[in-house]
């Protein structure tokens, strides 16, 4: 039984009772937990932008496999995790030039884009959203299977990123160091790449492939503004991430206009947006209140 | 109107009957008009773009044009003065933003564009669930479409990015001195700073022009691509101004024909034959994947 004085937001308490959103939930706290830990690395490494063509990749790979009549996550995983891993082998230590990534992926979007056309005009059952949901998530479509596959995968994820993390900060504050010291900075960096490709495949799922970069960039960057430690950033970087999902979610089930993935990709930004005012907030407001010393 | 009615809409090898056919229709003429239009503004621009190292630049302002884009659509107005707003708007925010103060350095900055480029995405996103029935549009604003191009939208096609050019052409030789080296033109007078905010209103306009071709996410076919293969190809800058153009515009009609004689999107065509010069130039230059993976492991800090 639930009390009746909370009149005010009588729906949100029975949020729970809709199985739909429970999915979501569970979907999106595995996502959540990946996607903060894997991207404070994401920006302390500067790899940002690997994420991006990471999850340009997750586009192309479920829309190849719906294509071709296998289940999307199939292509998605697949593809995600062998293109990172084929950009840290062909990478080496160097980076190749934005040109290049420029046109390596915008040809693998137009690819997906054609994989997109194969499948809504070869399987004529009203598919016209598949692309739009692979785009841009569709979190409230997921059935009990799959919600539970994406939290196993999500805490997944998050587990090896954490046994890996040690070595992993290591080798990204000081690589040249790390080495001599017997750190294997080449293995845990392709390691590494291969769990931004899970990650990116997983919110694929959940806020879609075009926004996950939100969901990696955003909560890492407000931790790294708000605390110098590491640890105690990765904590956060997963905590923002997390209030950010949850918030998001709540927040689309109040305001059924709303999308899911708009509304977690919007908080997402309003933090780091509030990380970065901070400093500056706090100052105009020290200024003027006592005087400086 | 039913496409039925030509009777053969098929590619036959009779180049004289294949290209009446592809005029055959008003809004395929049109799509020429675009296209050409776009082919040459997105190159020109382009070429100083890749020469200043601003390709992703390009790139976000683009993005920035989808939220316009479905907005506009939900308003009730042409969602080519969308892209044009908001790719403009960006231009000028971008160019009023403080620079230099990179204390936190370039992975903050890329954290930061993410950010702004997923909230831009969703944005638009929300714009389109908010119109119902608007999902096919999604896909024509992401990956371009040239189906429905109207008089008026060649009309303000030409007029803003012939004035882009035209700028563009009377600023070139200081713009081009401020691209290769900022702080000799700056101490001969040229105003750096001043050129380079122009260059990127120019900069929003072509973003805005190619989105409506490409769509917003795949501009780089347009805007980057012919000016990088040029580059490659030749040293000398008014040849390889002029090449880009030469494959801008074979790539955008060649993609424009593929796609209307194929149930295949044109977003798809104009990146793939992109991507096949770009490659096929690079393959020319011996094995420049290798060399250029070493040039940026060479430039790395070590």
């Amino acid at each position: 039984m639930i009390a009746a004085p909370l009149n005010a937001a009588p729906g949100l308490l029975h949020m729970f009772s809709h199985p739909f959103i429970r999915y979501g939930f569970l979907a999106g706290t595995g996502v959540a937990l990946a996607c903060g830990l894997v991207g404070y690395f994401a920006v302390l490494r500067s790899q940002v932008f690997t994420g991006d063509a990471l999850s340009h990749a997750a586009f192309t790979g479920a829309l190849a496999a719906l294509a071709f009549g296998f289940d999307a996550r199939l292509g998605l995983f697949g593809v995600t995790v062998a293109v990172a891993l084929g950009m840290g082998l062909l990478g080496a230590r160097g980076r190749a030039d934005d040109v290049v990534i420029g046109n390596v992926f915008a040809w693998l979007l137009g690819l997906g884009v054609f994989f997109l056309a194969i499948y809504t005009t070869r399987r004529s059952s009203g598919n016209g959203a598949a692309g739009p949901a692979v785009l841009f998530g569709s979190i409230f479509g997921l059935n009990a299977g799959s919600a539970r596959l994406a939290l196993i995968l999500g805490l997944a994820t998050a587990v090896v990123l954490l046994a890996l993390a040690r070595p992993l900060l290591f080798a990204s504050v000081d690589e040249a160091v790390a080495a001599a010291q017997g750190v294997p900075v080449r293995i845990v960096g392709l390691v590494y790449l291969a769990l931004i490709g899970l990650a990116a495949a997983e919110g694929a799922q959940v806020v879609g492939a075009l926004l996950v970069l939100g969901l990696l960039a955003a909560p890492a960057a407000a931790a790294q503004r708000l605390v110098e430690r590491p640890y105690a950033g990765l904590a956060l970087s997963a905590g923002l991430a997390l209030a950010a999902m949850w918030g998001g979610l709540t927040l689309s089930y109040a305001a059924p206009k709303l999308p899911p993935s708009f509304a977690i990709i919007a908080l997402a930004s309003a933090i780091y947006a509030a990380a970065a005012l901070l400093p500056r907030l706090r100052r105009v407001v020290g200024q003027g209140g006592a005087s400086p010393p | 109107m039913p496409l039925a009615d030509v009777g053969d809409l098929s590619w036959s090898w009779n180049i004289g009957a294949d290209l009446q056919g592809l005029f055959a229709y008003h809004f395929m003429v049109n799509a020429f008009r675009a296209g050409t239009i776009v082919a040459i503004a997105a190159a020109v621009i382009g070429w100083f773009m890749v020469i200043r190292g601003e390709s992703f630049v390009g790139h976000t302002l683009a993005l920035v044009g989808f939220p316009g884009a479905a907005g506009a659509t939900l308003l009730g107005v042409s969602a080519t003065f969308g892209f044009f707003v908001f790719s403009i708007a960006a231009a000028l925010i971008i160019a009023l933003l403080p620079r230099g103060n990179s204390v936190r350095g370039f992975s903050e900055e890329s954290a930061v564009v993410g950010t702004v480029q997923a909230a831009a995405l969703a944005s638009g996103f929300l714009f389109i669930s908010l119109y119902h029935g608007f999902l096919n549009g999604v896909n024509a604003l992401l990956f371009g479409s040239f189906l429905g191009v109207t008089d008026s939208q060649v009309l303000t096609l030409f007029v803003l990015g012939a004035a882009a050019v035209i700028i563009l052409a009377l600023t070139g030789r200081p713009l081009l001195f401020a691209s290769i080296d900022g702080d000799v033109a700056a101490a001969n007078g040229v105003p750096v700073r001043w050129l380079s905010s122009l260059f990127l209103v120019l900069l929003g306009v072509a973003a805005a022009e190619a989105s409506q071709i490409t769509g917003t996410l795949l501009v780089f076919a347009l805007l980057v691509v012919p000016a990088a293969t040029a580059q490659i190809l030749t040293p000398h800058p008014l040849k390889s101004l002029a090449l880009a153009v030469g494959l801008g515009l074979g790539i955008t009609w060649a993609g424009l024909t593929a796609a209307y004689y194929s149930p295949y999107p044109v977003g798809f065509f104009i990146t793939s034959f992109a991507f096949a010069a770009y490659l096929l130039v690079r393959i020319g230059q011996g094995h420049p994947w290798r060399r250029a993976f070493q040039h940026e492991a060479k430039q790395a800090p070590a």
